[in-house]
């Protein structure tokens, strides 16, 4: 029996999709049978992001209206054997499934997967109900800017109305130097405000526009700085304690002269 | 005769300098006590009864008055142009009552963060052991105490109380209200003064102000329920 995890965030264009798509692909990088649901029903992007969209034949609301097999709308990654989507409806609208249905359907995915990643739509109406339905664990994403901090504050409220653990942050695409000469909330900050574990920070990378406009998630890549972070938030999320990553930059050699100059 | 001479006890006319006391048997019937003022008010030929304008208090003793019963008494003192009726007084009041009493008295203690769209509304004095973030919302029928940081709104005193105190750690509310008065933040907080503030309402000005809480037993001593 494995676990659900809804991805959440209250304003839209925070990255939830992204975050969705990289922890899927970081799990399953990591040997987890992952299955990622889209639950933005009438705007889904999460397979276009995985770079699925042409497979698509079922889907969520199919699967709800008893018009397919579960398993005949599950769509198999291109890369991994283990990792599988479960996409939206597009010529639907939210309320073209309940709560309970999305439950039912989640259920039988844990029996099968050892994570079902939930891509929750932006919003507090019924398409964050839905997400949330089925989910036993849920992670709050945000950005650092006010606007989007009050809405994941909202959401953290909703969900610990709910049956299901207190919530985890991802505070997405922080600009490091901007937070460092105070232009931009920085991460303390933040986390004192909405007062939840911190799960991982991802720097804002332009990695993860490319690997997105190509429908590679950029969890695949080796090295970028975004990758590493959304790995290390997948071994978080299996159990492992992993430091937070250093946000300095690597100074150059001028600049470490610099330093030791007290230029700087 | 007897029996009118007694009747003329179920209520007694008191003059003070403040005006008239009309003390009322709390043991017959309220028929006849209606009945028995009507008399003595018509009747009457007191010059108390139709001279200058007089204040009226009415005491009910250990009788509980419906709120019909109270109009019927005001009717009948309105018979009487120069009685004007200050307050009807009784010694007992409902369980409902004393209940609504006990709640207004009572200190709520609340651990939590109150998140952007949520809303905490008390009666009696709030005392919050947590956070109230942006966007949230704080309200009581008395004080408010928060141990944490007021980034949201706090309204106390909401049944009208302008005596009542928002205190909080770290003050930096985006808008206090007091009873019926607004006061909204401003634009922006020194980084500095983390010291614990409380708002009231100043006398002079009938404003919202902010002072250092060492200040509140000179402002409110009232506050302090050790004598």
């Amino acid at each position: 029996m494995g676990e659900a995890i809804v991805i959440t965030s209250g304003k839209g264009g925070v990255g939830k999709t992204t975050t969705s798509a990289n922890l899927g692909t970081a799990l399953a990088l990591s040997g987890k049978k992952v299955c990622l649901v889209d639950t933005d029903i009438g705007l889904r992007n999460l397979d276009v992001l995985m770079g699925l969209e042409n497979r698509i034949i079922y889907d969520l609301v199919d699967v709800a209206e008893e018009r397919c097999k579960l398993k005949q709308a599950l769509i198999k990654d291109k890369r991994f054997e283990c990792l599988y989507l479960l996409p939206a409806a597009q010529t639907k609208d939210k309320s073209s499934i309940t709560p309970e249905q999305v439950k039912t359907i989640v259920q039988e995915l844990k029996q099968d997967y050892d994570y079902v990643i939930i891509d929750c739509p932006a919003g507090i109406e019924q398409g964050f109900k839905n997400a949330i339905a089925g989910a036993d664990k849920s992670i709050v994403v945000t950005n650092p800017e006010t606007a989007s901090m009050r809405d994941a504050d909202r959401i953290i409220g909703l969900l610990e109305q709910e049956d299901m653990e207190p919530p985890k942050l991802i505070v997405n695409r922080l600009r490091n130097h901007l937070a460092k000469n105070g232009d931009m909330l920085d991460v303390d900050e933040i986390v004192s405000v909405l007062s939840i574990e911190l799960l991982g920070v991802v720097i804002d990378d332009e990695n993860v526009i490319k690997a997105a406009n190509k429908g590679e998630p950029v969890a695949l890549q080796p090295d970028s700085k975004a990758s590493i972070a959304y790995r290390n938030i997948a071994r978080r999320i299996l159990g492992e304690s992993v430091p937070l990553l250093s946000l300095e930059e690597e100074k150059g050699f001028f600049g470490k002269i610099k330093t030791l100059l007290g230029m700087k | 005769m007897a029996m009118v001479q007694k009747l003329q006890h179920n209520v007694t006319i008191k003059g003070t300098k403040d005006g008239l006391v009309l003390l009322l048997d709390d043991k017959c019937s309220f028929d006849l006590l209606v009945e028995e003022l009507n008399d003595k008010l018509t009747a009457g030929s007191s010059q108390m009864l139709s001279g200058p304008v007089i204040s009226v208090k009415v005491k009910a003793g250990n009788r509980y008055l419906t709120a019909e019963q109270e109009e019927k008494l005001i009717e009948v003192l309105k018979q009487k142009e120069n009685l004007i009726l200050d307050h009807i007084e009784s010694d007992v009041i409902t369980k409902a009552e004393a209940e609504e009493m006990r709640k207004d008295a009572q200190v709520v203690t609340v651990s939590k963060v109150v998140r952007s769209g949520q809303v905490l509304d008390i009666q009696g004095d709030l005392l919050l052991v947590g956070d109230v973030n942006p966007g949230a919302t704080v309200m009581a029928t008395g004080n408010i105490y928060i141990l944490g940081s007021l980034k949201g709104i706090a309204h106390c005193g909401t049944k009208g109380n302008e005596e009542a105190i928002i205190a909080a750690s770290v003050m930096k509310p985006s808008q206090l209200r007091i009873a019926h008065h607004i006061n909204r933040a401003p634009d922006s907080y020194p980084e500095l003064g983390n010291e614990m503030e409380f708002a009231y309402i100043s006398n002079e000005e009938k404003q919202i102000r902010i002072d250092r809480i060492s200040a509140v037993h000179r402002l409110r001593p009232k506050l302090n329920s050790l004598l």
